[in-house]
């Protein structure tokens, strides 16, 4: 579990993140949205430790983060993986020099028994026959299975993942989603995912939190979504015709009337 | 103030590189990695810059010694030492700098522009300490090797050049050689070397760390890295002749 309480952040004069409490549960798929520029990869950042907090706390079951000596730090993040927006694979490895790093930085396995690892990381992703591939040689969404296959390696605590979707198809997107969802069940992990894909937040929101303009402006889950009254986050979520039509339908469904909008069943 | 600002963060990341590893081994096969970038890259050019200088200062000495009363092996002397003083160390050392600087500049700048700094730093990695210091102390190894290399190839293309173009026999050459000889001159050149090799790693790895943007950003901190190393180069050179010789 992951807690953050009253988390500030800002750059020169500009508030990024403005106070912001939020609980990041275990064994659930814990999704920040927002638009672009509303704080959500700051305040990613700021719980993996790649940016410091203004002030507030971040809590990892309990030991407070923001207050550790790096030594601590080095340790807890040990514990912590994560999927970046372009995967950030080391481009002069192959797909298994990359997944073996973190057993050949942390582990005294021997090199059968890393291999076996690794191998084992990568068919849970469903990436066969790619292990001396080079990352220029595989597609984005292979490159995403390898990343996450990184990130897991270890059996980590918390899995942290930056618009795992960026740039992928939208079949590929659920696959990707898909995958984050079951290790993330499968790991029991504390999984933070930062997207603006709404097939995701209604797909794999366990639990969800809007962000606008640095604040925290919605939370719940991806049930409780369709049903929110807050115009911002319907505005975000909601913006095309489209969307308005199918929460309208659901609203309706969910009333027990049957729906009559554009694109209403007769 | 800017000056100070990079001055500043310059330190801190040196300073920052100074931890205990997290795996020895895997230090090491990165120093190793580092070693054969370093030295075995550079080799090439290195060999080919030495020896074409060592030539073209023999001919150009006896071009301006047009005195009969000056022996022909002051030429050999001549050359001698200006290849170990200066030639060997401080224009390896320019080379090296665009050679070695702009890669170690640009490989830094794209690992932190496509994130994979960031994802080291997340793994638990001082990642001062694991790309940084590796290329540091590869340079501490190989720069001086290469400057030593340089040396010899220089004298001897000069040798070369002297008795291919008939200015002088190669006994000439060889006995202007070892007459007065300071063996302290090529202590100085290693003085240099070590000064060298400490500017050509440390001043592009903090460009390249610290650069932020995209491709276009990583192609200017390769160009500012390479240009500060070469005007720190000249600057040393001066400072140390001043204080040494």
């Amino acid at each position: 579990m992951i807690e953050i309480k009253d988390l500030k952040k800002s750059f020169g004069d500009k508030v990024v993140i403005n106070g912001v409490s939020a609980v990041m549960e275990t064994g659930k798929a814990n999704l920040i949205i927002g638009a672009s520029g509303s704080g959500k990869t700051v305040l990613m950042k700021c719980l993996v430790g790649l940016f410091e907090p203004d002030s507030g706390e971040i809590l990892y079951s309990g030991r407070n983060f923001t207050e550790m000596e790096n030594e601590g730090r080095k340790e807890l993040r040990q514990q912590i993986g994560m999927l970046f927006q372009g995967s950030a694979l080391f481009d002069s490895q192959t797909v298994e020099q990359n997944v073996m790093f973190p057993l050949n930085m942390f582990t005294r396995l021997t090199y059968p028994e890393k291999v076996k690892k690794v191998n084992e990381v990568l068919e849970r992703v469903n990436l066969k026959d790619a292990n001396k591939k080079y990352p220029a040689e595989i597609s984005g969404g292979m490159k995403k299975r390898v990343g996450i296959a990184r990130a897991i390696v270890l059996n980590p605590k918390y899995l942290f993942c930056d618009e795992p979707n960026s740039g992928l198809d939208p079949q590929t997107s659920l696959v990707i989603d898909k995958l984050i969802y079951e290790v993330t069940k499968e790991y029991n992990m504390t999984t933070v995912i930062n997207t603006h894909d709404m097939n995701s937040v209604m797909e794999i929101g366990d639990h969800i939190i809007y962000m606008h303009q640095g604040e925290k402006e919605w939370e719940g889950n991806n049930k409780q979504i369709i049903y929110s009254k807050s115009k911002k986050l319907n505005d975000f979520i909601f913006a095309s015709e489209f969307l308005q039509d199918v929460k309208e339908m659901r609203m309706l469904e969910a009333e027990g009337k049957a729906p009559n909008g554009k694109n209403g069943n007769k | 103030m800017n000056f100070f600002n990079h001055f500043g963060r310059y330190i801190l990341m040196i300073r920052g590189m100074l931890t205990k590893p997290e795996n020895w081994r895997m230090y090491w096969k990165e120093l190793m990695h580092q070693c054969s970038d370093i030295g075995i890259g550079s080799l090439g050019i290195v060999m080919v810059v030495a020896l074409f200088i060592g030539a073209v200062s023999t001919l150009q000495t006896a071009y301006q010694l047009v005195s009969n009363l000056i022996p022909k092996s002051t030429i050999a002397q001549i050359v001698r030492d200006t290849v170990i003083l200066e030639f060997a160390p401080t224009i390896t050392c320019i080379v090296l700098a665009g050679v070695v600087g702009s890669k170690i500049a640009s490989e830094l700048g794209n690992m932190r522009v496509s994130e994979q700094i960031d994802a080291l730093e997340i793994m638990g990695i001082n990642t001062k300490a694991y790309l940084i210091m590796p290329k540091i102390l590869a340079s501490f190894i190989m720069i001086p090797l290469l400057v030593i290399i340089a040396g010899v190839l220089g004298i001897w293309g000069g040798r070369l050049a002297g008795v291919m173009s008939g200015i002088l026999a190669p006994e000439e050459f060889d006995g202007g050689l070892l007459s007065g000889f300071l063996p302290f001159n090529v202590a100085f050149a290693l003085y240099k070397a070590y000064t060298f090799a400490f500017i050509i790693s440390s001043i592009p790895a903090y460009f390249g760390y610290f650069v932020q943007g995209g491709a276009l950003e990583i192609g200017k901190a390769s160009t500012t890295a390479v240009v500060t190393s070469c005007i720190m180069i000249l600057f040393a050179d001066y400072i140390l002749a001043a204080l040494l010789l």
